[in-house]
């Protein structure tokens, strides 16, 4: 880990294209005529072998890929929708057809909106916790400090650490006895112990901390990528003119930043919605509904597989799917549709 | 704490430092300092827990170890089920991985180079499967896993992993290879290379750099899985490390010391590889946050 952050981020294009322009000109320069008559004579051979050959290609290089792509992910959805519509055990085919008995019944569960609103209370408190917190340390950490990419790959370890030690190792801090309540009883806060995770009114609070302590990583993370794609020049001039650093880094960063914040608040969207690991390990399935952490995600877990009804967890797993897609495109429409041009409305380029 | 610091300055190169634009604030170096503590303590509390007795931690939860005990890490790496399991995690891990990488890589190279029908088509598809996260599609895919026969097996994971993996992967890697430039492929093929030959010689040895962060991102993802094998595997000789974690801590919920210990052995492996590739990581982001 040599500490040369500057010259190695724009690692794509630069390398790629250096090399191309030695490569072409040390192809051409030999003799001009003599490939310009090959390539002629080849071109036609190319075409009459073409024919078959790029169909061919094109099957071979991107069939495994695009098969596993249909079968592992798009197929199992699409069955999702099928058996939500049976009241079904999992075993032999589904034949006990419902219609939409089982969604009315999620839909009418207080259970079910109990998970809803802690999951809207995550997507909005991950947004307000994480995102301007992370654009300051961002800014602060991108400034030329002794130690920063040392300072960014410790930052990075809570997001690296799988979600499991993350729950083992907190439920143990934040138990009634743990660590934390210990702590602060020795620095003289003992008013402030309370139970972090059984109690319902600090419980989701608690979560929110572990969800910010996770993940935060991960935003400033993109964030200084983001940061580091804005060209050095822009806060050069400003500063010649004068501006100070904090000037620069609202008139100038903030702006250019705009782009990467937002598919970051994309991706905590998304990610909050479908949370499921954290809350299960912690809480585990009876405890996080009465706890007051249930998400979608454990709710269909507990009611589908683990109560053997596959066919209702399959309607949940429609509905999480459905409130999240609907969520995304609006967010799309309204929001990245700017940023996203190009990216995903792919053919046009 | 000392460690944290001492390397910093011997790495820093000072005249390239110095010639920043202004003087770094100490409140900078405050602020950072104190991010860093509040992101490593709970991580710091885990291996360091591994290293004191039951009693002492009943007692006082949040204190150091008075002696050092070895014999929480000894007693799990002579477990042959720690090792077992860590050889599961490894094993999907680098199956993945290697899945990901050559799937990836070849359906990118194919809606980045070629011209066909259907090419806007298959970006969508892929693009789309951003949407379909594990959550969503986990209980069909556990019933479709079991009627394959594939109910308890490290093969019942891989695949489906590979096959969520490949969204992210063809987002980053096309762009990339999008930007190898035509001239190369034409240089290539007036000296008579095929498509397929620019694609071994000059595409896979190019496109390294994307592959790399890639990689790493698939390995890590898998290291960590949880919900997919929570789903499949069913015996404690087929867990990987994550649910080997959970049964370890449920099962001697009262030996905290054992668990926290097992608990810090498991994350070491995700921990080293992300280290030592972090700068790619960061390098391949500011590519895709580009576009």
């Amino acid at each position: 880990m040599s500490d040369s952050r500057g010259e190695d981020s724009p690692v794509l294009t630069t390398s790629a294209e250096g090399r191309s322009v030695a490569g072409g000109g040390a192809h051409a320069a030999p003799s001009p005529a003599g490939p310009a008559a090959r390539a002629s004579s080849s071109s036609v051979r190319r075409k009459r072998n073409s024919d078959w050959r790029k169909p061919l290609e094109i099957a071979v290089l991107a069939g495994p890929g695009i098969i596993l792509f249909l079968m592992f992910v798009i197929f199992p959805v699409v069955m999702a929708a099928y058996y939500g519509f049976f009241k079904w055990k999992g075993f032999g085919p589904p034949t006990d057809f419902v219609g939409l008995q089982n969604y009315v019944t999620i839909l009418t569960d207080p259970v079910f909106h109990d998970a809803l609103k802690h999951n809207g209370f995550i997507v909005v408190m991950s947004l307000v916790m994480q995102g301007p917190v992370a654009v300051g340390l961002a800014l602060l950490i991108n400034q030329k400090m002794r130690g920063r990419s040392l300072v960014r790959v410790l930052i990075f370890v809570p997001y690296v650490v799988s979600e499991v030690i993350v729950g083992t190792g907190w439920s143990l801090m934040l138990a009634t006895n743990g660590a934390v309540n210990d702590l602060l009883v020795k620095i003289g806060l003992e008013g402030w112990t309370v139970d972090w995770l059984a109690d319902p009114s600090v419980a989701i609070w608690s979560l929110m901390i572990i969800i910010t302590w996770k993940y935060i990583g991960f935003a400033v993370i993109l964030f200084l990528a983001g940061m580091q794609s804005i060209p050095e020049e822009l806060a050069e001039a400003s500063a010649i003119d004068g501006a100070s650093y904090w000037q620069t880094q609202r008139r100038i960063t903030l702006p250019l930043l705009g782009p990467t914040i937002r598919i970051w608040a994309f991706l905590s969207i998304i990610g909050s919605l479908q949370l499921f690991d954290l809350v299960y390990i912690i809480w585990g399935q009876y405890v996080a509904a009465t706890a007051g952490t249930s998400t979608m995600a454990t709710y269909m877990v507990a009611e589908g597989r683990n109560a053997g009804n596959f066919g209702f967890g399959n309607a949940v797993a429609v509905l999480l799917f459905l409130i999240s897609l609907i969520i995304a495109l609006t967010y799309q429409r309204f929001v990245l549709r700017r940023d996203t041009e190009g990216a995903l409305t792919e053919g046009k380029k | 704490m000392a460690a944290i610091t001492a390397p910093a300055p011997a790495r820093a190169r000072r005249p390239r430092r110095n010639a920043g634009l202004h003087k770094v604030n100490p409140v900078v170096y405050l602020v950072a300092f104190l991010l860093v503590g509040v992101c490593i303590a709970p991580v710091l509390y885990i291996i360091i827990g591994g290293f004191r007795t039951n009693a002492e931690i009943t007692q006082d939860p949040s204190g150091f170890p008075s002696t050092w005990q070895v014999s929480n890490y000894a007693d799990v790496l002579s477990s042959s089920l720690f090792w077992q399991q860590a050889g599961n995690s490894l094993f999907v891990g680098v199956l993945t991985t290697a899945g990901v990488v050559v799937l990836g890589v070849m359906a990118s190279f194919v809606l980045a180079r070629y011209t066909f029908f259907g090419r806007g088509a298959m970006y969508s598809l892929f693009a789309a499967g951003l949407m379909f996260p594990m959550t969503v599609a986990v209980t069909p895919l556990y019933i479709m896993i079991r009627s394959l026969g594939l109910m308890n097996s490290l093969a019942g994971i891989i695949l489906p992993q590979i096959a969520f993996a490949l969204p992210v992967t063809v987002i980053i890697l096309v762009p990339f290879l999008r930007a190898i430039p035509k001239e190369l492929e034409e240089a290539a093929s007036i000296d008579g290379a095929s498509r397929l030959g620019f694609f071994f010689r000059m595409v896979v040895p190019l496109s390294v750099p994307g592959v790399v962060t890639v990689g790493i991102l698939a390995f890590v993802a898998s290291w960590n899985s949880y919900m997919l094998p929570l789903f499949i595997l069913n015996s404690e000789s087929s867990y990987t490390l994550p649910l080997g974690v959970q049964s370890f801590a449920s099962q001697y919920s009262v030996d905290t010391a054992r668990v926290l210990a097992f608990t810090s052995l498991s994350m070491i492996p995700a921990l080293v590889f992300f280290s030592l590739f972090e700068r790619r990581i960061v390098g391949g982001l500011t590519g895709a946050v580009k576009g």
